[in-house]
């Protein structure tokens, strides 16, 4: 009998500034957030990654360029390589990018204006382990908040995502907020676990915050790091 | 020996930042068809020869200096009296 909850590390790096919101926004959904400091050299038996928003090393050189460097991050690609979901939202989606575990790059918004708004986000793939609890071409309503969100993929690598269906999220139509090329939002590696978005779900998981769509995104990954749990394989 | 490295956007490439730049460079009066905005890196680095120390900062550029997906990048070497 295995009933306790699905444990979630949230990664914490200086200057991640969601790391709090995304924990508390993973316990709510019925999940043990376990806050995993950047200097670490081990993950926790954990079911599940999130890496939080904020400005990790306060973007120096390039957003996410330096965290990547973080000895965390070394078993987190462990941890990714044998099929663990992990999640980066924001300066976590900008990290994974820089550490080569996820395709493509953020780069500044095109109005170089820091935005901070709800956006109409559309579902393009609803599978586990981080969009289960959706459907294709629902909409979902979920804050951004940053200065350099500007998904960029080369035409190739872009042909290649788009094909492999590794898009996940994309802007509402004139919805975009910074420039991302094909309106892209969020998207998956090969594989499909691991996944970085701009929006911000944690922000989004009860109705006082004016939007509880976030919930579907973070609910899925607690229902995966569920399924995870109880199959034992972490 | 001094290093320095020269972070531009790849060719192609929307810069904002120099698009800014450009526009406030012609709000000024200044005619100017394009600006690009990269990043200098000056570097001290430990190297028995220039090729050394060139092998080495071409690694550093591969590997943090540069995105390689978006910018691309040139490096100069300069002698241990300077050149």
């Amino acid at each position: 009998m295995n009933d306790r909850r699905p444990r979630v590390a949230v990664l914490v790096f200086p200057g991640s500034n969601d790391d709090r919101d995304a924990a508390l926004a993973l316990e709510g959904l019925g999940a043990e957030a376990v806050i995993v400091w950047h200097a670490e050299t081990e993950l926790p038996a954990v079911d599940a990654v999130v890496l939080p928003g904020g400005f990790s090393y306060g973007d120096y050189l390039r957003c996410g360029a330096i965290a990547r460097f973080a000895p965390v991050l070394a078993t987190v690609a462990g941890f990714a390589a044998e099929g663990g979901p992990v999640l980066g939202i924001c300066n976590g989606f900008q990290i994974l990018c820089e550490a080569g575990l996820l395709p493509g790059v953020l780069r500044p918004n095109e109005s170089l204006r820091f935005v901070c708004r709800d956006v109409a986000l559309r579902v393009e793939r609803a599978v586990p382990p981080f969009t289960s609890r959706c459907e294709v071409g629902q909409q979902l309503v979920i804050p951004v908040k940053h200065g350099e969100g500007c998904y960029f993929a080369p035409p190739e690598l872009l042909a290649e995502l788009e094909t492999a269906g590794q898009v996940v999220l994309r802007y509402g139509p004139g919805d975009n907020p910074n420039g991302a090329v094909d309106d892209i939002a969020g998207v998956v590696n090969a594989d499909g676990n691991v996944m970085g978005l701009m929006p911000h779900p944690e922000h989004a998981v009860d109705p006082l915050l004016g939007s509880a769509d976030g919930a579907h995104v973070l609910g899925s990954l607690v229902d995966a790091a569920r399924d995870r749990s109880l199959a034992g394989v972490s | 020996m001094k290093a320095t490295v020269l972070v531009r956007p790849k060719a192609g490439i929307l810069d904002p930042q120099g698009e800014a730049v450009r526009g406030s460079l012609d709000h000024l009066g200044f005619a100017v068809r394009g600006a690009r905005v990269g990043r200098l890196i000056d570097l001290e680095v430990e190297a028995g020869s220039a090729d050394e120390a060139r092998a080495a900062v071409e690694r550093m550029c591969e590997a943090l200096l540069a995105n390689p997906l978006i910018e691309s990048y040139e490096i100069e070497i300069q002698g241990r009296g300077g050149r």
